[in-house]
């Protein structure tokens, strides 16, 4: 366990100690200039913010100070570049907005990185505080509307609080399970003259204590399980990507020898070139994963929760696994799987000591029986014809960009096919909201893992109806010179409803059809790069030049209309229920 | 099945709500929830009755943990308790049944705080079956209002957090 407090004074120490030169004693500040020195003592050097009445003195100070500004078009968009921000580094991402409209605009992306466990900051302005409750022009109970889709929130009441609330800000989105922090701020705390000294803002945290070592007596329960397992699978989940794990999973699956299938945010958490991965599960998971999970004697999950689109009908889950969870929230442990053998803690540290338990074991049989079913039941898509796959797209970036690239996703088809078809062997190298579902989080996402990492290629594949939710930030990515690649696997529907209306009502595609516009011009009318394919033989050559643009690049691929992601459990089915399994021979289209 | 949960809290804005939301956004039922201070001023006391079965009642107690100003909860299952609910009752009190009524009240060592034309106003305490069965008698003589604090509860022995060891709190 540890004491937040200790902790906060322990951090605070360290950055007082390298800013003290340049601090006198006793120098009253601004709130705002508190702020931007706090933010900066935490690490940020980059927020992502949008002015607005209220916090208009927070940014004035910050043109004074280290910490540099995006401004996205919206502030939907620039929760989800903070929250990308943080997914493709590592770091707490931070966005900045006003009151009122500006608060209420960062709801579906604090709600989207709150489902997903991501460490955020969001500042919002609010009205002076004896406005408050006074129904004030863009005034909005902020914290009342945030609070069920943060990890916590504040209200800056008192100047004397506002280094404390942001250290502790920063502390709780980072620790633990992390997840979006909230900080509501007061025009007039913002201008308020106030004492700031790193080391004096000691954090107040006696109801929050991470438990990060796990329980020894669990783990070696855990990895004696382990040992006797003939049928094991290992079921790893974001949380060994938030939580610096992949190295210590690695270790573990080779070790011990067990075949390892991750959930969507899992991604990357494992090299999918490895034989002993079977990719992801669930809904729209491999065959050979799901066929796994529902015959292993033993299921180890791993910073994963068991959201329903990974169990299918729960009553039938694994019905012959005993299950190991690993998890650092005490609230996932037996929240709709029964566990037998809970460990709770951090999955780096808990791996790392599980793994000197661990025995190695052939398990041929298991494997062979595994292998069988990669044999039969592979990710197949028919490419013959003209018209362009949408999985073909995805496969090729994935050859061109040695499957090295950052990837970020919008919701729909296209993130499925991407989770499928771009094999993943890098934490951190896929982006996508998978709890929540945000349509529209793809544009945004692409540019903030492109602010955090400069060098990188990053693509977003997008849906067309996710990319017209938010492609007003075309002109963020363009203005601030971030060379992303927008897929658009473009079939003129919302895809995935209109499989669903295809499969459940009888193809009556209610409301699923859009008309779009032509969006290579779209895209050059923003000052980015527009191309469009519509032939499969297109393909190569427009992605050859798409990885080769120094600025933003968008190409319309005007995919297969009516393709559908396979396979494909249905609601209420059980995991290895499948629809859409290859039924022709195999062996021919390989 | 009722269950009795207490939980220490920060003395700080948006707890109860905070609380409440938890509750609301999870579809857990709160049977009923009274508030107070502590001995110390920093800290308040939440006694929180609510019904469901063992698996429910395990998420409420680490759903309540999880939230960030509540310090410790304490699930008093299974624990001998010391159980109080105050009552104020207003009872209607016709000259022909004052001794009756009168009667019942020394009976359930409850207390008259007040005394109008038509009715009485009585004080109750004591565990949730006694005020339940106080309000049952009264009923025939026509009860015109009730206010209730909600139940709070203190263990007989000195009271200790759970063993939770592969618990973070």
């Amino acid at each position: 366990m540890t004491k937040a407090s200790s902790r906060a004074r322990h951090a605070a120490g360290d950055a007082s100690s390298s800013n003290q030169s340049n601090s006198p004693k006793k120098e009253l500040k601004s709130g705002s200039q508190v702020f931007c020195e706090v933010l900066e003592n935490e690490g940020v050097d980059i927020l992502f913010g949008y002015p607005g009445g209220v916090v208009l003195p927070v940014f004035d100070a910050l043109m004074d100070s280290k910490i540099k500004v995006v401004t996205p078009r919206h502030e939907q968009g620039g929760t989800h570049m903070a929250d990308a921000y943080a997914r493709a580094s590592g770091k707490v991402g931070v966005v900045l907005v006003t009151s009122g409209p500006g608060a209420t605009n960062t709801v579906t992306g604090l709600a989207t990185a709150h489902m997903d466990s991501i460490p955020m900051v969001a500042i919002t302005g609010q009205v002076r505080t004896p406005l408050i409750g006074n129904d004030a022009f863009q005034e909005a109970d902020t914290t009342g509307i945030t609070r069920p889709v943060t990890k916590h929130n504040y209200i800056v009441k008192n100047p004397k609080d506002l280094a404390r609330i942001l250290h502790e800000a920063f502390h709780v989105a980072r620790t633990g399970r992390p997840g979006p922090v909230l900080v509501d701020l007061p025009v007039d705390i913002a201008t308020a003259r106030l004492h700031y000294e790193p080391g004096e803002a000691v954090m107040d945290l006696p109801g929050y204590r991470v438990r990060q070592t796990g329980h020894m007596r669990q783990i070696v329960k855990a990895a004696e399980a382990l040992n006797a397992a003939e049928r094991p699978v290992i079921y790893a989940g974001g949380g060994v990507i938030l939580g610096g794990a992949w190295a210590e999973l690695n270790n573990l699956v080779q070790k011990a020898n067990v075949p390892i299938t991750t959930t969507l945010l899992g991604l990357g958490g494992f090299d999918e070139n490895d034989p002993k991965s079977l990719q992801m599960l669930g809904m729209h998971g491999t065959a050979y994963a799901n066929f796994a999970v529902q015959e292993c004697d033993l299921l180890v999950a791993i910073g994963a929760r068991f959201d329903d689109r990974i169990t299918g009908d729960l009553s039938r889950f694994a019905p012959k696994a005993k299950v190991v969870h690993i998890d650092i929230d005490p609230t996932s442990i037996s929240k709709s799987v029964k566990v037998d053998i809970p460990v709770v803690g951090g999955a780096k540290e808990i791996l790392t000591e599980m793994v000197n338990h661990i025995e190695h074991r052939d398990r041929a049989a298991w494997f062979g029986q595994i292998n069988e079913w990669k044999r039969k039941y592979p990710l197949i898509y028919d490419n013959e014809g003209s018209s362009i796959r949408p999985q073909y797209v995805i496969e090729e970036v994935c050859r061109q960009t040695r499957g090295q690239a950052i990837v970020c996703t919008g919701v729909g088809q296209h993130q499925m096919w991407t989770a499928q078809f771009y094999r993943f062997s890098r934490p951190r190298h896929f982006i996508s909201s998978g709890g929540l579902g945000t349509m529209g989080f793809g544009l945004p996402a692409a540019i903030g893992a492109q602010v955090a990492c400069p060098d990188a290629t990053v693509v977003d594949f997008d849906g067309d109806s996710s990319f017209s939710m938010t492609l007003n930030e075309l002109p963020t990515a363009v203005e601030h010179g971030l060379p992303i690649k927008v897929c658009l696997l473009n079939n003129g529907y919302m895809g995935m409803v209109r499989q669903w209306q295809e499969l459940f009502y009888k193809r009556r595609y209610s409301s699923s059809s859009l008309k779009q516009p032509s969006f290579a011009a779209v895209a050059e009318a923003f000052g980015a790069v527009g191309i469009t394919a519509k032939t499969k033989d297109e393909v190569p050559g427009a992605i050859e030049r798409m990885l080769a643009e120094k600025t933003c690049c968008v190409v319309d691929f005007h995919v297969e209309r009516e393709e559908n992601v396979w396979p494909m459990v249905a609601t209420g089915k059980s995991l290895q229920e499948m629809d859409g399994l290859p039924t022709v021979d195999v062996e021919r289209l390989a | 099945m009722k269950r009795t949960l207490s939980a220490l809290v920060q003395n700080k804005p948006g707890v109860l709500a905070h609380v409440a939301q938890m509750f609301a956004a999870r579809s857990f039922n709160i049977d009923s929830l009274a508030v107070g201070r502590t001995e110390d001023p920093n800290l308040s006391r939440m006694t929180i009755v609510v019904v469901g079965d063992d698996a429910t009642i395990e998420q409420v107690r680490k759903q309540l943990s999880k939230i960030v100003p509540v310090v410790k909860v304490y699930d008093f299952t299974g624990e001998s308790l010391v159980e109080r609910d105050l009552m104020l009752i207003k009872v209607a009190f016709p000259p022909e049944k004052r001794m009756e009524i009168q009667a019942i009240v020394e009976m359930f060592q409850a207390k008259v705080v007040d005394i109008g034309s038509k009715f009485v106003m009585v004080e109750v305490t004591g565990p949730e079956e006694k005020i339940e069965a106080f309000i049952n008698v009264c009923r025939p003589y026509g009860v015109k209002d009730v206010v209730r604090t909600g139940q709070i509860a203190m263990p007989r022995h000195p009271q200790r957090p759970r063993d939770n060891s592969h618990d973070a709190k």
